[in-house]
């Protein structure tokens, strides 16, 4: 009878999305800390970074600081909004490498109105707005490409990655220089562009958080529930039987691109106007917060809660580096506990194998009784 | 005259980003797609600063170049074989551990560093590569050998015949008893040994340690390099030549007049806009091996 | 020497969820031309995968010329002088001829490097022998498929093979190539080797074969003798296990008026060539226009070209009167258009969708579905998935929501039979509509194809099975090379007839 129920269990957890995702990162964790304690330091710091990244307290005599929390919910605003746009373009069949170009020409957009037009009320909206619209129009490039001309979205991204980073640069040093004259940076950014901070206002956690929520609930709201959602996903399952059955797929693939860029251009300005900022910026290497959304999305199995719930995960490990360098352990352990669960997603493809060898071995059993 | 004078210096920056397209072609027409050059080619950089740099200061300076360069690829040949495992034997989606391998290089590099040098760098060796008489580095040979060697195995010996035709039609090769695994493997393992190797090559002539931006996108122009040349080691050597003359023209832009009026950036650009380009303008027509990112199981043919 | 060139005793193989061979018994003489016969999924192809060490039988033995041995990879197949000859071929597309048949065992010179020279001559000696006229230095991509399946023999002719596994080498064939087939494997059998044909056509069996062993559903049922008094029923009744009804009930035909009609069509395939040409035909309402030909004729793209899937190069396509060449899918389906695609996997059905939504996949967009601000009533869609699933007997584990990739290939293809027909198209494409079926599934989904014209659709199938074409169509145009070579009504004519004018041949000559 236990025997039967041990079965059970395995059965469960190899065709459960989510169990193995916790699994997954689960293992990520464990071989990380091993990695610390391998090079000889104390994997405690590592989790007390945690625990006070989380719930603001760590250990039993840890002080409160609230802080930590604002902070990682503000690191999950890009995050999850890069998250969203690697999972949308997933549930259509496209891998979306292209979240950071995105993400580079949202920025530059909201950039362009923050820095060169004076202070206006509702000036943030606009740039929010703006942000989103650039990256729209960004992520819809790749998917006019693949429709039209059959170009892999792969390939696509990756080279718009480093084009919009170039293209940025080459813009940001024409916009007004800062006072400051120094060469990386540009004039302030206005006044009114800044987003508003709430609830634990020293921190940076700002209202790019509400629209972060909103955006979860409008990517789960068009996937799941209309007809523009179900064309996507019959799209994403079988290309061939969608246009066969006279879903306009081609529409399909360039518009929820663009619905993905979207995403990741809002994520852009929410970055540059949630506080960390109070000058333009011109960018020299990539922020990575869209690469890190290909893991957030993954981690999250491409669902608006799991992606949600990821972003958060990654905005705990993004904050968590802070503390644990004062702790005396690389923070570079978190990317390469995001690399590993990343990794670790990819092999879970392996589960497939171990379910197809169970049900053989089950057959044979049958064959022999 | 100018122009003649930048040979040297061009040749610097193409010929990492030629072995690396190299070792990505040979994955590609074994059937493996291997985004994870990027990282590799950091892995390889990191280890290959990291030795040099400790042997210098513990004054075995003479031999501390090579063995960096084999460290390097010997580190960016085991981690590749993690690509290896998920794409060929769990069937994994190869774009995803692509990915994952270029994350954990971020970090892992950083953190050796930490480890080793107590800081986010590694720490700055003495004297690297040095030039030959005509200006060009060791570099620049060993690209000229990877490209002739890979021309050879591949069009003239079986082991070329047999990695092609896992590329392009595994089942094929496996009906008359090649091991589709092992050639795969192979593949995978010799585009991180290369990649491990121009990692080595940039960090040893371009600078004088390993940072974390050191790679910037270079193992993603060899990605390039590789669609853009078709497949083929004339055709890569070609697009490297392009790419990496684009990529050296940014940094020499500054000494030629005529070239100052554009921003350097635009040259940055070049080989992802023609890339870009190309791949609308010949659509057409396929030129990647058939079965290169499917994954190959007997029970499927 | 033993009697026997093979003998397969007790094979049983398991794949997840399908028992492909259970405890087959195969005995195959030495120079002989023995047939294997089974339907679809029987488990010829396994048994042969088995022989030649692609997959390991979970139980069994396997003993060649009277040796037992085992057979762990294709090598050891082609030591033991084994080389078998695959449905799909397993040639790379981009080497050539002589590249293909040495691959996996170059010969090289003394520093290791491929040479060609010798095993080009050894080709041309081996083709000129056997009677495989083929060129050792074109590539595989230029030439025809008759050519590529004499590459694939003179592989196993070149490893010195003496006995050969064809596995339903007939397929892809044109009448003319197949009984080309016919006389190399007659010259082959001549020649000292031992043949093994696996196939399910009978006439073939009839035509070469010495012996016949016959699976059904993985099991052996029988070796017979093929003498010139062998009946084709009897071998019939040995593989469907029970006798099978060649004929199919039905009304007499009653046509009305024309609905679609097609005038001087052209189509291109992807790569541009082009595939269909000057083709015209008209299918009237309550009758179904069968279109007979060797697979690859035009007929994929003739489908493409009316369903929309790909552009028109030339000519018309007339739906009820309005040219519809410009229409996109979508209108067409409104226009009253039915597709039952021939690659029900690719085009079909979207398998990671449940049944309910494939049933809904072309009319979603419709009132009957809409819920507010864009959203789909999924309530509505369950409820119009149970009805269909009751009237058309789809076998799901949990109904409605059930996904359709989990569903036997039978049930799959109800779904979209009843997908198609509830949508009440005037016109009804079909395309392969039985094609790896089983009995009970075909029976039922021919009946349902009947009911249809009976109700005054008018209905175009395309199938590669003459047998199909016989049974069930009204009238008869047979296509060869991307035009109609003739169109008569099912009782002007006979099968040898349509036969023959599936090579090319006009319908004058062929009468």
């Amino acid at each position: 009878m236990a025997r039967k129920e041990k079965k059970n269990f395995i059965d469960w957890f190899l065709s459960s999305q989510g169990a193995t995702s916790i699994a997954v990162i689960l293992m990520g964790f464990l071989i990380g800390t091993l990695l610390v304690i391998a090079v000889g330091r104390n994997p405690s710091g590592l989790f007390t970074a945690i625990g006070q990244s989380l719930i603001g307290k760590a250990g039993k005599n840890g002080a409160w600081n609230f802080r930590n929390v604002g902070e990682t919910l503000a690191y999950s605003i890009p995050y999850v909004l890069c998250g969203l746009p690697m999972g949308f373009a997933a549930r259509v069949g496209l891998f979306n490498i292209g979240g950071e170009g995105q993400y580079i020409i949202g920025m530059l957009a909201a950039q362009a109105v923050a820095v060169c037009i004076p202070s206006f009320p509702f000036q943030w909206l606009v740039c929010l707005a703006v942000g989103l619209l650039a990256g729209a129009l960004w992520g819809g490039i790749v998917g006019i490409l693949k429709a039209k001309y059959k170009v892999s979205e792969v390939v696509a991204t990756i080279m718009l990655n480093y084009i919009a980073l170039y293209l940025a640069r080459i813009i940001a040093f024409r916009m007004p220089a800062g006072l400051t004259n120094r060469t990386y940076q540009t004039a302030p950014l206005a006044k009114d562009a800044l987003l508003a901070r709430f609830l634990i206002t020293n921190s940076n956690l700002n209202i790019g958080f509400f629209f972060m929520i909103a955006a979860c609930l409008i990517y789960f709201f068009v996937m799941e529930k209309t007809k523009l959602g179900f064309s996507f996903r019959a799209t994403g399952f079988n290309m061939d039987a969608a246009r066969c059955s006279g879903i306009n797929a081609d529409r399909a693939i360039s518009v929820s691109m663009a619905i993905s860029g979207a995403f990741a251009g809002l994520a852009g300005a929410c970055v540059l106007l949630g506080g960390a900022y109070t000058t333009g910026r011109i960018i020299q290497g990539m922020d990575n917060y869209g690469f890190m959304g290909i893991a957030v999305a993954l981690v999250g199995n491409n669902r608006a809660l799991g992606i949600f719930l990821s972003g958060i995960l990654f905005g705990v490990l993004k904050q968590a580096q802070s503390i644990m360098q004062g702790m005396n352990i690389p923070k570079e352990i978190t990317f390469i506990i995001q690399g590993l669960i990343v990794i670790f997603i990819a092999l879970r493809s392996g589960l497939e194998l171990v379910r197809a060898y169970r049900a053989k071995v089950l057959i044979r059993k049958e064959v022999k009784a | 005259m100018m122009l003649l004078q930048s040979i040297p210096t061009i040749m610097m920056i193409v010929a990492p980003i030629l072995i690396t397209a190299i070792g990505g072609m040979i994955c590609e027409r074994s059937g493996v797609v291997n985004i994870a050059l990027e990282g590799l080619m950091s892995i390889g950089a990191c280890t290959a600063a990291s030795v040099h740099c400790i042997m210098e200061a513990a004054g075995c300076g003479r031999y501390s170049l090579a063995v960096g360069l084999l460290a390097g690829m010997a580190v960016a040949g085991l981690i590749s074989m993690i690509h290896g495992v998920a794409a060929i034997d769990l069937k994994a989606d190869q774009t995803i551990s692509g990915t994952g391998i270029n994350l954990l290089a971020d970090g892992i590099t950083v953190f050796a560093c930490q480890i080793l040098f107590s800081q986010d760098r590694s720490r700055e060796f003495k004297v690297g590569m040095l030039t030959d008489g005509l200006g060009f580095y060791p570099t620049f040979y060993i690209a000229i050998a990877v490209v002739l060697v890979s021309w050879f195995v591949l069009y003239k010996t079986p082991f070329g015949m047999h990695l092609r035709a896992c590329g392009e039609h595994p089942a094929a090769a496996d009906s008359v008893g090649i091991n589709v695994r092992r050639v795969r493997y192979t593949g995978v393992l010799i585009s991180g040994v290369l990649a491990g190797l121009a990692g080595g090559c940039v960090v040893l002539t371009q600078t004088i340690q390993f940072t974390s931006s050191l790679i910037n996108g270079r193992g993603f122009i060899a990605l390039a390099a590789v669609a853009f040349g078709r497949w083929t080691p004339w055709g890569v050597t070609g697009a490297a030549l392009l790419f990496g003359g684009a990529q050296a023209l940014a940094v020499l832009s500054t000494n030629f007049p005529a070239l100052k009026v554009l921003p350097s950036e635009v040259f940055n650009i070049l080989p992802y806009l023609v890339t870009l380009l190309a791949l609308v303008i010949f659509s057409g027509r396929d030129w990647a091996p058939q079965s290169c990112g499917k994954p190959y199981s007997k029970s499927s043919s | 020497m033993s009697e026997y060139a093979i003998e397969m005793l007790g094979i049983t193989k398991t794949f997840p969820g399908i028992i492909a061979n259970d405890n087959v018994d195969l005995r195959i003489r030495t120079n002989e031309v023995h047939a294997i016969l089974g339907e679809n999924g029987a488990g010829k192809s396994t048994l042969m995968s088995v022989l030649f060490g692609a997959y390991a039988p979970d139980s069994g033995e396997i003993r060649i010329k009277g040796k037992k041995v085992e057979i762990k990879n294709p090598n050891i197949a082609t030591e033991l002088g084994i080389g078998m000859v695959h449905q799909h071929f397993k040639l790379v597309h981009n080497y050539t001829v002589t590249e293909n048949i040495v691959l996996g065992r170059e010969p090289r010179n003394r520093f290791g490097i491929v040479s060609l020279a010798q095993a080009e001559k050894k080709v041309s000696e081996l083709s000129r022998r056997y009677g495989l006229s083929v060129d050792p230095r074109a590539k595989i991509d230029d030439i025809t498929v008759g050519q590529q399946q004499r590459v694939e023999i003179l592989k196993t002719l070149y490893s010195d093979s003496d006995i050969i596994i064809l596995d339903e080498p007939t397929a892809v064939l044109t009448p003319q190539e197949i009984d080309e087939l016919m006389d190399i494997i007659r010259t082959l059998k001549k020649e000292g080797k031992t043949i093994v044909l696996i196939t399910h056509k009978l006439k073939e069996i009839k035509a070469v074969a010495d012996r016949c062993s016959v699976l059904r559903r993985g099991r052996f049922i029988g070796c017979v003798d093929i003498t010139p008094e062998t009946e084709e029923q009897e071998l019939a009744t040995m593989m469907v296990g029970r006798s099978v009804r060649f004929d199919i009930d039905k009304a007499p035909c009653t046509p009305g008026e024309a609905v679609l009609e097609i005038k001087n069509l052209s189509v291109k395939d992807s790569v541009g060539t082009m595939k269909v040409k000057d083709l015209s035909l008209t299918v009237r309402r309550g009758e179904i226009m069968g279109v007979a030909g060797v697979d690859g004729n035009g007929q994929s793209e003739l489908l493409y070209a009316l369903s929309g899937l790909s552009p028109v190069a030339g000519g018309e396509i007339i739906l009820s009167g309005r040219v519809i060449n410009k229409d996109t899918i979508m209108e067409r389906i409104e226009e009253g258009m039915g597709h039952i695609p021939e690659d029900r996997r690719k085009h079909g059905l979207v398998a990671g969708l449940t049944v309910a939504e494939n049933l809904a996949l072309k009319d979603f967009n419709s009132d009957k579905y809409s819920g507010p601000f864009g959203m789909l009533n999924f309530r509505a869609m369950e409820e119009n998935a149970e009805k269909l699933i009751s009237e058309f007997d789809i076998r799901t584990a949990q109904g409605a929501v059930t996904e359709a990739g989990s569903l036997s290939g039978g049930n799959q293809q109800k779904v979209i039979v009843a997908r198609e027909i509830s949508l009440s198209p005037d016109v009804l494409l079909i395309a392969q509509p039985t094609r790896g079926l089983d009995v009970g599934a075909i029976e039922y989904i021919r009946k349902r194809i009947v009911e249809e014209r009976d109700k005054g659709r008018a209905i175009l199938l395309v199938s590669f099975e003459l047998d199909e074409i016989m049974n069930l169509c009204d009238r008869i145009a047979t296509i060869s090379k991307g035009s109609i070579v003739g169109v008569f009504d099912r009782d002007e004519v006979t099968s040898e007839e349509i036969g023959l004018m599936m090579t090319g041949i006009r319908a004058k000559e062929a009468k």
